[in-house]
């Protein structure tokens, strides 16, 4: 056969865009493909059933006999753009002077460890085999800069979920009752500033950190808007369901990082299980075996800063155990992890009451940035030491939160990054997943309430490959509503695909050492049918795309509803024709139009 | 017509609701402060630099567009190691076709930040930053500190539009609703309207920060202290008192901070200070900047490469250190061979042994009027007026990203717009450096 074989490190220009990829181990869990041999076929960047005689022989051909094939890892939580990333670099030339990268012919230089410039970013994502990262947090009025850092991402596809669980207009409508308007005024504001989900962080806390306060329950009405984290989240939730968003309502819960923090998670949990995820939406679904349509109504971030048990530092212990206990039990709810791997990380979040009290214990750098009539934000150094008794107690949580879950459907593996840890240790949180071994190596060098006050130390499971390709890219696509085109290699579905030199047969979980290099490079990254990476080497920068819904409501709604902002427009420190992102902070954007009408659909 | 909501490029207020209608050689600005207004009508004025201008023998003569932008390349391609310095008053996308100049050309990227409010930033470095965007000032503050900065002169509007006078949400008497206190050793126009003013001794702002933290601590500081800084304990003790009693407290530091003994230790104290008064009540902190989008130089330099100012592309990746990387030192040390200089009259306002090197090696520049930095140069490339003549972004003083669109075209014919200009050149530079 005449098809041109890729040599190791050669970059490889693809002018037909025709790939095969042959002989490997296939892990598709959307696809119910659980390592069976079976060539992958990608024509024009989607992957199709196979390719004609005379594209057969045009093709890229990929020999991955012996190796492990997965689609490109997605994540679907993480802190990658906008102005509280940039604070974090910004405040740490420290964490850049030990950590850079040269320019090369192709690719941009750029430093920085636990806080990458964007280019570095980019690539080290992409050499570790994820094609699609979304950034966790955007708030409105900043959110030209965070689609400008998107825009200057190389390679990955993005989008942006918008901060939400403190703005004036969503309490103020809460509070009055009015859904419809809530609804009417979070489409605006999607359409407005090209965010992709809802995101809701300490609801009714940030508010009143404006006046340095939070709120320490669900039912506390938090000051002048008199509103309960319960109803901001109700609401938020419902809104949500009634545009019928790709993904459900992101929630970071109150009290993040407090010991006996894990009922207050649950609660907030439960106050969505009356809902029906609806999705509406009229994209293209690319094909798939098994449900590629979410089941969660929440999908709560970093488990593990939400999943304390005690009630001070002195007696603080795992409630990992109380909190999986419920997940167990309810269809509705997906979690991301926030593992910690240990090691240097910077906190940032939209939590800046949080991050205040991380102040107070720690004495660190500590920015803060509140926005006004919207939300807010935190950032601070950290880091995570195995001597620690309370990081080692953390490093527990974060991996019971995920193993004490039956249902992989229900989780997705995150640090957080780089709350919790940074994105390029996964291959490391990885191997504690998959090997009881490891976990016991390292809770030997740990402090002795790691395991003393956690639950950890008694978990027999080890995830197995397919697992590991649920948590890390078939349902972090389906939670966030992505899995009509990615996380799985289904017909129609991009061509992203991850090749790890690991044979699944021959497969020594205990072997860290090894496991965490062949993850951490794979042999080959591709996106769109393109090899991008190679053994940890970038070599294709192309540029990916940005995601966003633009949902519609009933227009007289709509037109009450700018009323009021239009009222209250006076209290914000720009003007209202200069608050929306034009479209040209976007490379590549892709609107998924939402709640359309259906004559406006059919019109289409 | 008039045209609305056009963003001013004066000052890092990035004032976005001025209107501006022009009839002919005429311009009629309204809402803009004094010199918002100047700069609007350097639009039609006669000084305009209407056309490239390149050296010959002594002097400066007219040249063509391609002359000119072919020997702007040439400057750049052939040095070793070219400073690329990308003033204010332009674009974040016209300033980071620079910073990639700068990576390509292993030269250095520097801005406005380093000679104005660098010691700010480095300030942060060593301590983080409690801030909040204007609004929230607007909106909750009911108490309002100038500390080495006199806004009624470097941000005239800064008091109207964002921190004294508007009426926010809570604080809907503006004015009335609010007390100002001044930090200042003169008796600046600023000092003359606010409700106290504590008139230190010149470069004492460290001491008098440091009191401020002991008192807060519960301790009495040295008695000394009131030599030194000409302010009495039972005078800081009031201000301290004022600041813990407010609901929302918001200190804006200036120059008076940033460029007097102390520099950045200076900075740090007192976001230090903010930090620890976040105990008791709400408190945040911010720089006046008072260049357009010196803001934004920092932002985008953060992200693209990971450090704020003074960035050093030498060894193929980005390094920083100010005091050796930074464009007053590399000048002064001659430690660079070329210059490229983006809306900045570095010759005015550096150290004279920087002018004097400038002088000497090859310098292209674009800028909109003549000024001693032009008159140095070997090319002048005529600037385009961003905010008037081209669109693109802005970070204003609070680091919130402004996107402003032109009333107007430019008026040349062979660029857009600064960032047109700049990536003209760099695709010169990039052919002649194959
Ligand atoms: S305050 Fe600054 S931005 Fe506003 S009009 Fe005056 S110069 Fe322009
Ligand atoms: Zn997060």
């Amino acid at each position: 056969m005449a098809a041109n074989s890729v040599k190791t490190n050669t970059v490889k220009t693809n002018p037909t865009n025709l790939m095969i990829i042959k002989n490997g181990y296939v892990f598709d869990p959307l696809n119910a493909i659980n390592g069976e041999v079976k060539d992958i076929f990608i024509k024009d960047g989607k992957v199709v059933s196979g390719l004609s005689g005379p594209e057969t022989r045009d093709a890229t051909v990929i020999d991955a006999r012996g190796k492990t094939v997965m689609p490109g890892g997605v994540d679907s939580h993480s802190h990658v753009a906008g102005a509280k990333v940039n604070a974090g670099r910004l405040m740490r030339p420290e964490d850049h002077y030990r950590s850079v990268r040269k320019k090369t012919d192709l690719t941009h230089s750029g430093s920085g460890y636990t806080v990458p410039s964007v280019y570095k970013q980019g690539y080290d994502y992409a050499a570790m085999g994820y094609t699609t990262v979304f950034e966790a947090a955007m708030p409105p009025l900043e959110a030209r800069h965070t689609h400008e850092e998107m825009r200057s991402t190389p390679i990955l596809d993005m989008g942006a979920y918008m901060v939400l669980g403190n703005n004036w207009f969503v309490m103020r409508y809460l509070k009055e009752g009015d859904i419809e308007k809530a609804a009417a005024y979070v489409a605006w504001m999607m359409r407005t500033h090209k965010a992709y989900g809802i995101k809701c962080v300490n609801p009714a806390g940030v508010e009143n950190w404006g006046w340095a306060k939070n709120v320490r329950s669900l039912d506390e009405p938090n000051m002048h808007f008199e509103v309960t984290s319960r109803e901001i989240i109700r609401g938020l939730a419902e809104v949500n369901e009634m545009l019928g968003l790709p993904m459900s309502l992101h929630l970071h819960a109150n009290n993040l990082g407090h010991p006996g923090n894990w009922e207050v998670a649950r609660d907030s949990l439960m106050i969505t299980s009356a809902l029906d995820p609806k999705s509406k939406t009229d994209l293209e679904w690319a094909e798939t075996k098994e449900s590629a349509r979410r089941k969660q109504t929440v999908y709560l971030a970093h488990a593990q800063f939400s999943a304390y048990g005690g009630s001070s530092w002195r007696d603080f212990c795992s409630g990992a155990p109380e909190l999986t206990k419920y997940i167990n039990q309810v269809d509705n709810v997906v979690i991301d992890s926030g593992s910690v791997p240990f090691g240097p990380a910077t906190a940032m979040t939209g939590d800046g009451p949080a991050i205040h009290d991380l102040y107070t214990l720690t004495g660190q750098k500590w920015s803060n940035c509140d926005i006004e009539m919207e939300c807010g934000s935190g950032v601070i150094s950290l880091a995570y030491f195995k001597s620690s008794p309370v990081h080692s107690i953390m490093w527990a949580v974060g991996l019971e939160v995920l193993l004490l879950v039956d249902d992989p459907w229900k989780t997705i593996m995150t640090t957080d990054h780089p709350n919790g840890g940074i994105f390029t240790q996964y291959p490391q949180l990885i191997t504690w997943l998959m090997s009881k071994k490891a976990r016991d190596d390292t809770a030997k060098e740990c402090h002795k309430w790691a395991y003393e006050k956690s639950s950890l130390g008694g978990v027999d499971r080890e995830m197995s490959l397919y697992e590991i390709a649920i948590l890390t890219r078939a349902n972090s696509a389906r939670t966030i509503g992505m899995s009509y085109r990615k996380g799985h290699l289904g017909l129609g579905a991009d061509g992203d695909v991850t090749i790890y030199d690991l044979d699944p047969t021959k497969l020594n979980v205990n072997d860290s050492k090894n496991l965490i290099s062949r993850l951490s490079r794979p042999d080959y990254t591709i996106k769109d049918g393109q090899i991008v990476a190679r053994q940890g080497e970038v070599v294709a920068v192309p540029e990916g795309r940005r995601y966003y819904c633009q949902p519609y409501v009933d227009e007289t709604v709509e037109k009450e509803m700018m009323a009021d902002v239009k009222d209250w427009f006076k209290y914000y420190t720009v003007g209202f024709a200069n608050y929306p992102v034009p479209e040209k902070y976007l490379k590549n954007p892709v609107a998924i139009p939402v709640n359309m009408p259906l004559e406006a659909v059919a019109r289409r | 017509m008039a045209s609305k909501n056009i963003i001013c490029p004066v000052c890092g207020a990035s004032c976005d609701d001025i209107q501006v209608e022009m009839e002919g050689k005429s311009l009629t600005v309204k809402n803009a402060c004094k010199m918002g207004n100047a700069k609007f009508q350097e639009i039609v004025s006669s000084h305009r630099i209407r056309e490239p201008l390149c050296r010959e023998g002594g002097s400066l003569r007219k040249a063509s567009w391609n002359e000119a932008i072919e020997r702007t390349a040439k400057i750049l391609a052939n040095a070793k190691r070219p400073l690329l310095f990308l003033g204010s008053e332009t674009s974040c996308e016209a300033m980071e076709v620079g910073i990639h100049m700068a990576e390509f050309l292993a030269g250095i990227a520097d801005s406005n930040s380093t000679v104005c409010h660098g010691p700010t930033a480095m300030g942060i470095q060593e301590a983080g930053r409690v801030g909040a965007t204007a609004g929230q000032s607007k909106s909750r503050a009911d108490l309002t500190v100038y500390w080495g900065s006199n806004p009624l002169e470097s941000m005239p509007r800064h008091m109207s539009r964002y921190a004294v006078y508007p009426r926010g949400y809570w604080t809907k008497r503006g004015r009335f609703d609010r007390t100002v206190i001044t930090v200042d050793p003169r008796r600046s126009i600023t000092a003359e309207n606010s409700d106290l003013h504590i008139q230190l001794k010149p470069n004492s702002d460290y001491e008098l920060l440091s009191a401020l933290l002991s008192l807060l601590h519960g301790k009495r500081p040295h008695p000394s202290v009131e030599e030194v800084t000409g302010i009495t304990i039972a005078e800081m003790e009031e201000m301290l008192s004022m600041m813990k009693s407010c609901k929302f407290g918001a200190i804006y530091v200036g120059l008076g901070i940033a460029s007097s003994y102390g520099k950045h230790r200076n900075a740090e104290l007192a976001f230090n200070l903010v930090k620890e008064l976040n105990s008791y009540t709400k408190f945040v902190i911010g720089a006046l900047r008072g260049h357009c989008n010196v803001a934004g130089f920092n932002q985008i330099a953060s992200y693209l490469y990971g450090f704020p100012f003074g960035l050093d592309f030498a060894r193929g990746y980005p390094r920083y250190n100010p005091g050796e990387y930074t464009a007053v030192d590399v000048l002064r040390e001659h430690d660079v061979d070329a210059a490229f200089i983006l809306s900045a009259d570095l010759v005015s306002h550096f150290p004279a042994a920087c002018a004097e090197y400038l002088a000497e090696i090859p310098v292209a520049c674009i800028d909109i009027a003549p000024c001693p930095t032009t008159m140095i140069s070997d090319v002048v490339l005529p600037g385009v007026i961003d905010a008037m003549e081209s669109d693109g972004t802005f970070y204003r003083l609070d680091d919130v990203p402004i996107y402003f669109q032109p009333f107007t075209n430019s008026p040349f014919s062979f660029t857009e717009s600064n960032e047109d200009t700049m990536k003209q050149i760099f695709e010169r530079v990039k052919e002649i450096r194959k």
